[in-house]
């Protein structure tokens, strides 16, 4: 008996829109506790909700980049439940009519092509969060996120590994970003993730009994935790036990899922149409005006960058890969024209130091077009090359152009002829041996002798400069 | 001065003419409020030090020459809408301490004007009753006759404006809330179409249904008042988006040709028979005036309370579930949320508002949301229907306000199905979101006051307020 996985996502994420969706509280992530609430969104008696129109528009670009149908006419619904994390007693949400309905993402698990389908994407708001005090027993409600856009986004059950599941959420998030309506960052919450699993022989007619694991953090714990559960469920089945329909949260620090509440605990939420907010009913107009503000999607940039760039398709996917970086390279390029040279300095070396955490791509000192100007500087033989990676060093630390840094620092090459061969007729003497060597046909020492040349001689004339009076001094002799 | 049946525009020309000041006027408010508050019951707060600070700066206005219509004019305000550090109780032990920090739009609008706020008005606990007796605090009187109730749930607001201790208030409703009251009372209210008014900083009852209205004196006071409250809100999103300019343009204008429906379903078996005599009476002397009376039918009317109940109290089930004694009123006691949530709420609501929670909860509910709520919402579009038809024939509709004159406190506490069914005539107008004005219309052998009811197309007050001046110069 061979058990095969079925799993089924629920992904939350928060919109980057600046204030909430139903009142005109910032909605930045974080502040000082209750620093950014409202009568409204604190749920105060006689407060109302207003829909936020950029939410609403939000909401529209995710589903077109995840290829749903938009629904034409759209409307808000009330899911009621006490909990003190929600000051109104009930989420605003949407139930039978969502934004978008059906919709799919193309992705690419352990090297197979594989399409998942979208059931349905639907607007609410998120709700506040509790503290928990252990030195004071107490818990203390914080509701800065009370309000803030969140769309949640219900997949089919078309997973059937953990691999499939991190390589969606992954290409979701991409996706998100690049359409500018969720900076996918799980770690402070704005992207959440549900997974629904079962377990069940593989032609089975029916679905085994699914567990839903909450509190899922980052992309590696989604794996993590689907590896767990399947191997949980597996455990249960073949030992002759029942799986239990129930939600169970993940703890990271132990890579396990615990039971939280069964299905008999299921509330009643108690769904009806909020009256306070009217019905949306979009346009073509509407619709298509949102459509074309939406930012090129990495597909159609992929292509690019090979054909056109010339640019290896590791590198593409890299630069890809990385929202930030891919915008701050097309940026580059605008300023100087040389794709290819502008994506290896940053994926090597800019890169470099964003990995090691010295620089952060949301907080450069400096903008795409000092980097061109870097590359451009790097490319034309005016410093010598193997000072970029010092310059960029420098501009992280200082933010001062690369010009301006080679002005103080001293580096433009002075292309002093002289002083170059005097340097180089020293290095001969001093080394007669490789010399000797050269002379009788072992070319390979030339590489030594350059490197000392070029040590000594940096700033004071290009490398293919001193290549050829190097060769010019060995050979006519 | 008595205020006592005085209309505002008699007491704005005081005021301009500097007959009394409006700190004078103010105090003549107080002044017949000690002598029979104890009596009434009308008001929950009395902001006598607030009162005093408006009348300084209306006084100043006045004086400048730039005075408004409600400028240094005292008004008493439902203690369902929020009043920015004024307690707002919505007259529950839940809220018994709630300060709002900020105003309702009505309450903005009316302070551009430098009114002066006289209290907040004693009413059914969350609005929700018709005879204002489910108040934490206390119950409210009839001043026609003491041992009766006011109506409800606006009954504060409808008696303190009767007794003489404002000349006008404003009040709320949901379900009949303002012109069952002003009914009870003898004097006047207005609901406008829904929309008409903000509902921002109204304390939510049934969301789809409540719209705040003013209780006054006169026919023209209420459409002055309504010409102060009126006008699009961006804070809330069900708030029209219409410029009006005045909504009395048409209160003297003769009403030869208007054309009146009479409804035969509104004038059925429950309606006493002196009520409906005195109604047809005032149809009557409507026609004299040149009116055309048209006769025609609402089937549905007796879906109207079922309809009504359900809708109203899913929408109040959740709207009341904010009270949990976490964020601001009365906070109860557990060893978890749970038991603190439940202690919060078991204290805070009477048993009016927990019986309305538990109707609203039940329709809502997983396996009865078809056969309850939504059932009703097809009524409700069954009855706009209806009113859709008779208005292709005629402009106003005139009916019955309650189907009895106010009764003995006390007759009904026991039987709320008995108390809803008295809603039946005043409901379907916020079902179907119109805009309708009761007013006095005569007595019954023992001198209560009957109130008949003016209902309009959506929007149309000024047609409203138009039948219902010409009856009561004739009056």
């Amino acid at each position: 008996m061979k058990l095969y996985p079925t799993i089924g996502l629920e992904i939350h994420a928060e919109l980057l829109t600046k204030s909430k969706v139903f009142c005109t509280c910032s909605a930045e992530f974080g502040g000082e506790p209750n620093s950014r609430c409202c009568p409204v969104c604190s749920g105060l008696p006689g407060t109302l909700p207003v829909l936020n129109k950029k939410a609403v528009e939000y909401i529209v670009k995710a589903g077109y980049v995840l290829n749903c149908d938009i629904s034409r006419f759209t409307k808000w619904d009330r899911k009621n439940y006490f909990y003190p994390d929600l000051p109104k007693a009930y989420q605003i949400s949407q139930m039978p009519r969502p934004v978008c309905l059906g919709g799919y993402v193309d992705i690419v698990s352990e090297g197979v092509p594989k399409r998942i389908r979208i059931n349905r994407i639907h607007l609410e708001e998120d709700a506040g969060k509790l503290v928990h005090e252990d030195s004071t027993r107490q818990t203390l409600a914080d509701y800065n996120r009370c309000g803030i856009p969140l769309i949640e986004i219900v997949t089919e059950p078309d997973f059937h590994s953990a691999a499939d599941v991190t390589a969606f959420v992954e290409k979701i998030r991409l996706l998100l970003q690049y359409a500018g309506v969720c900076d996918g960052k799980m770690e402070q919450g704005s992207l959440r993730c549900d997974v629904n699993i079962s377990l069940a022989e593989k032609d089975a007619k029916e679905l085994g009994t699914r567990a839903e694991i909450k509190n899922i953090n980052s992309v590696r714990a989604i794996g993590r935790a689907i590896e767990y559960e399947i191997y949980r469920q597996t455990e249960l089945i073949e030992g002759g036990e029942k799986v239990v329909q129930e939600t169970r949260r993940y703890t990271d620090s132990t890579g396990e899922t615990v039971a939280m509440r069964s299905k008999e605990d299921a509330q009643d939420y108690r769904y009806f149409p909020d009256p306070d907010i009217p019905p949306i009913v979009f346009t073509e107009e509407e619709l298509e005006e949102i459509r074309r503000d939406i930012p090129e999607m990495p597909e159609s940039r992929r292509e690019r960058y090979i054909n056109e760039y010339g640019i290896a398709p590791n590198e593409t996917e890299s630069i890809l890969n990385n929202k930030a970086v891919c915008f701050f390279f097309e940026e580059a390029v605008k300023h100087y024209n040389n794709p290819k040279n502008i994506a290896s300095f940053i994926l090597v070396e800019l890169m470099r130091r964003i990995n090691t955490g010295e620089a952060d791509m949301d907080t450069l000192p400096f903008e795409p077009k000092d980097l061109a100007r870097l590359v451009e500087i790097m490319d034309s033989d005016k410093i010598n090359k193997s000072f970029g990676k010092n310059i960029l060093i420098k501009m992280l630390e200082s933010g001062k152009a690369p010009d301006t840094i080679c002005d103080e620092e001293n580096l433009w090459i002075k292309e002093d002829l002289g002083q170059a061969e005097a340097v180089i007729d020293k290095i001969l003497a001093d080394n007669p041996g490789p010399v000797e060597q050269y002379r009788n046909g072992e070319t390979k020492v030339f590489g030594f002798l350059m490197g000392q040349a070029n040590r000594q001689l940096k700033g004071v004339a290009a490398p293919n400069v001193i290549k050829g009076i190097l060769e010019k001094k060995l050979g006519g002799e | 001065m008595d205020i006592k049946n005085t209309t505002l525009s008699a007491l704005r020309k005081a005021l301009d003419e500097n007959r009394i000041s409006a700190a004078e006027l103010c105090k003549e408010c107080f002044k017949a409020i000690e002598k029979d508050e104890d009596r009434i019951g009308a008001f929950i707060t009395l902001t006598e030090e607030e009162a005093a600070k408006s009348a300084e700066k209306a006084q100043k206005r006045i004086d400048e020459g730039k005075a408004d219509f409600l400028t240094g004019i005292p008004l008493a305000i439902k203690d369902n809408i929020c009043t920015d550090g004024i307690k707002t109780t919505c007259a529950s032990k839940m809220l018994e301490s709630f300060v709002p920090p900020y105003n309702a739009h009505v309450m903005e609008k009316l302070n551009e004007q430098d009114f002066v706020i006289i209290g907040k008005t004693n009413m059914d606990e969350f609005a929700m009753g018709g005879a204002t007796q489910t108040s934490y605090f206390k119950r409210t009187h009839n001043p026609i006759d003491t041992d009766c109730v006011p109506g409800g749930s606006s009954g504060g607001s409808a008696a303190a404006v009767a007794a003489g201790f404002v000349p006008a208030a404003l009040g709320s409703d949901t379900g009949g809330s303002i012109r069952q009251p002003a009914s009870f009372c003898g004097v006047t209210g207005l609901k406008p179409t829904y929309g008409r008014v903000s509902r921002y900083g109204l304390v939510a009852f049934g969301s789809s249904l409540d719209q705040i209205g003013p209780i006054a004196n006169s026919v023209k006071d209420c459409g002055e008042i309504l010409n102060v409250i009126a006008g699009h809100d961006t804070r809330d999103a069900t708030s029209a988006d219409l410029s009006e300019t005045d909504f009395n343009r048409n209160a003297d204008k003769p009403v030869s040709g208007l054309k009146i429906a009479i409804p035969k379903e509104f004038y059925g078996e429950a309606v006493d028979d002196e009520v409906k005599t005195a109604v047809m009476n005032a149809a009557k002397e409507l026609e004299k005036q040149g009116a055309v009376l048209v006769s025609c039918e609402m089937p549905s009317l007796k879906y109207g309370i079922p309809a009504y109940y359900l809708i109203a109290c899913a929408e109040a089930a959740s709207n009341l579930s904010r009270y949990d004694g976490i964020k601001y009123g009365l906070r109860g006691e557990g060893k978890s949320y749970r038991e603190m949530i439940l202690d919060s709420r078991n204290k805070g609501f009477g048993d009016e508002v927990k019986r309305r929670i538990l109707l609203g909860n039940y329709a809502l509910s997983s396996g009865y949301f078809d056969a309850y709520y939504r059932k009703a919402c097809a009524l409700r579009q069954e009855i706009i229907a209806e009113y859709n038809a008779i208005f292709e024939k005629a402009d106003v509709i005139l009916t019955p306000t309650a189907p009895s004159v106010a009764y003995k406190i006390g007759s009904q506490d026991n039987d709320p199905v008995k108390m809803y069914m008295a809603d039946i005539l005043t409901v379907p107008v916020n079902i179907a979101g119109l805009p309708a004005l009761s007013l006095p219309c005569g007595k019954d052998k023992n001198g209560m006051p009957i109130g008949m009811s003016i209902t309009g197309k959506r929007f149309d007050e000024v047609t409203v307020l138009q039948a219902g001046s010409a009856f009561e110069k004739i009056n």
